[in-house]
């Protein structure tokens, strides 16, 4: 070590004592430290909120068919709806659909798909290894080959396999995505808990007889929360990415489902006559809710991160 | 070397710093971890500077290399050495003497080699960056060199890695490649430190025969008295980015003119003592970076009153035997 | 290293054992394949005909017995659809994915480990941030859209480059393979790139957390105060000390990269097994599934084994056995 950072050091353990936040005010004004973060966070609320409101906001339903006029098909950024008089800012797909709504529609799905992956990913990779940890042992060992030849295996190819088995729909590519994701989970969280168990705290609760269930979900679990927040971020995005593949690839949602992966899978075919909107714009959006969870779980592991921490 | 740039009064030392000072412009502020610091050390000589762990010594070592990092920085001072003032220096100049005239020994010998290239990779190198000579020739340089620290079998253990030495062994190599391209000064920071006793005193009676013999002076940093008693001409002691106090090995630790060196002194474990109670220097070291004002040592110091809350400048009230402090003990007799 | 070796191949038998039973149960569960492969008009005659033929009537245990007693003579089944050994239908288009699979790592290595060296030395300047912002968008941007962007691009828009194909082969040591000759790699690289880019990114992520971490040891110091140059300081000290975690995680992310081709190779509809498998679970050519993932849960066993031994080649401070034994 170097005598600069040495001297680092020493000037951290000055400023500590005087600053005794609250814990969620101090999180909140590290967060808001950086401005790209925050910019992160604005673009995803947005994405958020015209998920929310897609039915609302939308020009036309763009899976109603009664809506949709072949004869408006692939037309071009900027052209109007011949019977209705709207503009198409984004053109239309090959059935007359406006690509905007389309969209509109499809981060409904894909935020939901992936909103729910990651959830119930969290809580069953959570739980089992919180279980691992806490119980340690053999089973522990055993959990942990698990996870570790499952991690062993790309996501996709996971979610690929179920998916062929399984068949197309939104709650088996939810499974699929949950099954390819648990492991994420269930190896963060065990980390962390093997360090937490160690710690006094537990050890005092085990001397007041408190149940494993008690001690599992009301101490050692709040301790392990942040990494896994960091590692859910994360995961979202990921299972969002993974779920938009799936459908490209014509193995995930069914064509009845609005998803931006179908959108885009879609406009593959006039591709090369060089009708790039079809494709393009879904892809942005697509890439601007993956950038946007990216930035927040880039900022919230630098905030959680007690290494980090200065 | 333009006779322009010698100065007169230090063209008798290999090295004579004046009146350096190097800060770090951190975001918490500006550290001044070398502040106003003046010695020199002439052919054969060896300075032992002293100091708590964190009071810029290792920083200062890194001036006069020229490998202080950013935010670090030399902000003011002359590093003269034949009296060639090496702060202006374009880095490719400076680059071409350090290795060659002026080396440095680490203190972690652990960490200062690299894993993962072999020792005759590590030593040859060091001499091809400053000579253009047949790899042959270089290869049995180090060899030469490795047998002169004393490494058993050196033909083989070029051939070896760092991991395959011990530590003893590591910080012999690094005292081979600091000697390989003979130069005039070697500044060693702790490099005994992290080593077992026994090793300890054999790397420092390695180091003191290698500057008899070759006229190379050093500059032995450590935090650790006992280690410089035995092996300085002289010593500088170094309290919070400054020289307080330095003079003959025996003059100073026979009438410690400072009280922080008294102090330091008085913390020795000695044989004649036995028995008796430690003295120990009440406090902490003060963080660089919010220093007290006036005397840094005065929040510790027994013999501190309100004169030490201005910087007391540096005064000889014996010839030879610089002090920074109001109150010396120049008068008494220790 | 032999009782490393026993024991590295022990694990993998069972390993692959465990995935052969998952599979086949998983896949031959599910669906009925005799529904897709004869006309809607055949006779219940012809229909009892087509699943004894397939051995679809016999019990699952009975079923996946045969299965595995055909697998060891490597017979993994015939496919519904071809007429032919799964296995070999998979062994024909191996090269191509592999040699598509390489392509994308060539591309990540090459441009990955400069690109974060620089981040890693310059991170306070734009050059660094531009490299970092530019590895996040790589970590963001679907595969399959980006495959569709650089075709619009330079095969629709500009006319440089193929979309779609693997263009000329010629043999090497038997295999064909496109990029030796001109048609062959203006085919590749577009595909290679795509699939690379993912690669890219965490290459740069990589080269750049070690740069910084390994310029901040005291070894770096000590080769500087050698007088070494930069460049050597840069170029070989601390380039050669990157390397090795950089080339294991990069070694294990090869099957990554391969089970990902299955993307790539469907946008640019490149003969490879990524292709084949889409094309077969539309169809449910079970033969075809089993096979290919037992292939590819295979290649990533040997992948594994082989990084290992790399690794332990790499870093003279490892030796084997104590690799995670």
């Amino acid at each position: 070590m170097t005598t600069q950072t040495k001297m680092q050091q020493t000037g951290i353990k000055k400023k500590k004592p005087a600053e005794v936040e609250a814990p969620l005010r101090r999180f909140l004004s590290d967060f808001f430290e950086s401005r790209v973060a925050i910019f992160g966070l604005s673009i995803f609320l947005t994405i958020v909120f015209v998920a929310i409101f897609a039915p609302m906001i939308s020009p036309q339903d763009p899976y109603d068919l009664a809506q949709l006029d072949i004869l408006d098909g692939r037309l071009p950024p900027g052209s109007e709806n011949t019977t209705y008089g709207y503009t198409y800012w984004l053109g239309t797909d090959d059935q007359g659909r406006d690509m905007l709504s389309g969209i509109f529609y499809g981060l409904r799905t894909s935020l939901t798909v992936g909103a729910m992956s990651a959830l119930i990913a969290l809580i069953v990779g959570g739980c089992i290894g919180l279980f691992a940890a806490y119980f340690g042992g053999r089973v522990d060992t055993v959990i942990m080959r698990i996870v570790d030849i499952q991690l062993s295996f790309p996501s996709i190819l996971i979610a690929l396999v179920l998916m062929a088995i399984l068949g197309q729909g939104t709650d088996k590519i939810i499974l699929a995505l949950v099954a390819a994701q648990w492991a994420y989970y269930a190896r963060t969280i065990r980390g962390t808990a093997m360090i937490e168990r160690q710690k006094e705290y537990i050890e005092a609760a085990i001397c007041l007889a408190m149940s494993h269930k008690r001690i599992v979900f009301r101490h050692l679990l709040p301790n392990c929360m942040p990494p896994l927040i960091v590692v859910a971020t994360v995961q979202v995005a990921h299972a969002i990415a993974l779920e938009a593949t799936l459908s490209f690839l014509g193995i995930g949602l069914p064509v009845t489902q609005p998803s931006l992966g179908l959108l885009i899978s879609n406009g593959f075919e006039y591709m090369l006559s060089g009708k790039f909107w079809i494709s393009f714009f879904p892809g942005i959006a697509l890439l601007i809710t993956i950038v946007s969870i990216n930035l927040v779980g880039d900022q919230l592991r630098d905030v959680l991160n007690p290494r980090l921490r200065r | 070397m333009t006779p322009a740039a010698v100065s007169s009064t230090s063209s008798l030392s290999t090295l004579a710093v004046e009146n350096l000072r190097t800060h770090f412009f951190t975001k918490a502020g500006v550290v001044k971890a070398v502040d106003d610091v003046s010695f020199s050390v002439g052919t054969g000589e060896i300075l032992g500077l002293v100091g708590e762990s964190g009071c810029g010594k290792s920083i200062t070592g890194f001036s006069i290399l020229g490998l202080v990092d950013p935010p670090g920085k030399v902000v003011d001072g002359k590093i003269l050495f034949h009296g060639l003032d090496l702060v202006d220096l374009p880095e490719e100049e400076r680059r071409r003497l350090r290795g060659s005239r002026i080396a440095m020994i680490f203190q972690d010998p652990m960490m200062t080699l690299n894993p993962v290239l072999r020792i005759d990779t590590q030593m040859i190198e060091a001499i091809l960056a400053h000579e253009k000579i047949d790899r042959a020739l270089a290869r049995k340089r180090a060899r030469d060199a490795l047998e002169q620290v004393g490494i058993a079998s050196p033909d083989e253990r070029l051939r070896a890695y760092p991991h395959q030495f011990s530590g003893g062994m590591r910080q012999r190599v690094a005292i081979a490649i600091a000697m390989l391209n003979k130069p005039d000064l070697i500044i060693a920071d702790e490099p005994t430190t992290a080593l077992d006793v026994t090793i300890q005193a054999q790397i420092l009676f390695e180091a003191q025969k290698l500057c008899r013999e070759t006229g190379t002076a050093l500059i032995w940093i450590t935090h650790d008295l006992t280690v410089v008693a035995g092996l300085a001409d002289r010593i500088a002691v170094m309290y919070a980015g400054r020289i307080v106090e330095q003079g003959q090995l025996g003059d100073v630790l026979d009438h410690p003119l400072h009280p922080y060196t008294r102090g330091l002194i008085g913390s020795v474990p000695s044989r004649n003592r036995r028995g008796s109670h430690l003295y120990q220097i009440p406090g902490m070291t003060p963080a660089l970076l919010n220093l007290p004002t006036g005397c840094a040592f005065r929040e510790r110091c027994d013999f501190a009153d309100d004169a030490c809350l201005d910087q007391p400048e540096i005064t000889e009230p014996v010839p030879g035997r610089p002090v920074r402090c109001f109150h010396h003990f120049a008068g008494e007799k220790a | 290293m032999i009782v490393f070796l026993i024991r590295r191949t022990f694990q993998s038998v069972v390993v692959l054992l465990i995935m052969s039973l998952l599979v086949f149960v998983g896949v031959y569960t599910i669906g009925n394949p005799v529904d897709i492969l004869i006309s809607p008009e055949a006779t219940q005659q012809e229909h009892e005909a087509a699943v004894k033929a397939l051995g679809l009537d016999r019990p699952m245990w009975e079923q996946y017995r045969v299965f595995l007693t055909n697998a060891l003579h490597g017979n993994l089944g015939d496919s519904f659809v071809f007429n032919e050994p799964a296995l070999k239908l998979i062994l024909q288009r191996m090269p191509a994915t592999l040699e598509l699979a390489f392509g994308a790592m060539f591309i990540a290595v090459i441009f990955g480990i400069p690109l974060g060296m620089v981040a890693g030395i310059k991170h306070h300047s734009w050059i660094g941030r531009a490299i970092m912002s530019g590895s996040i968008l790589g970590f963001s941007l679907p595969t399959f859209w980006v495959g569709l962007m650089l075709i619009m691009l330079f095969a629709v828009i500009f006319g440089w480059l193929p979309a779609s194909g693997r263009g000329e082969t010629v043999l090497l040591f038997g295999i064909p393979v496109s990029f030796l000759t001109v048609d062959g790699l203006s085919h590749l690289i577009l595909p290679a790139i795509n699939l690379g880019l993912f690669k890219l990114s965490l290459t740069i992520r990589l080269t750049r957390a070690g740069t910084q971490e390994n310029m901040q040891l005291d070894y770096v110091k000590f080769a500087r105060a050698k007088g070494l140059s930069n460049t050597r300081v840069i170029g070989v000290h601390v380039l050669k000390n990157i390397l090795i975690p950089v080339v294991t995680v990069l070694g294990l992310e090869l099957g990554n990269v391969i089970a990902f081709a299955v993307v790539t190779e469907t946008v640019f509809a490149w003969p490879g097994m990524g292709k084949l498998i889409i094309d077969s679970i539309d169809v449910l050519d079970r033969p075809v599934i089993v096979a290919y993932l037992l292939i590819t849960v295979t290649m990533f066993i040997i992948i594994n084994f082989t990084v290992d031994v790399l690794y332990s080649i790499l870093d003279p401070r490892v030796r084997l056995g104590d690799v995670k034994s």
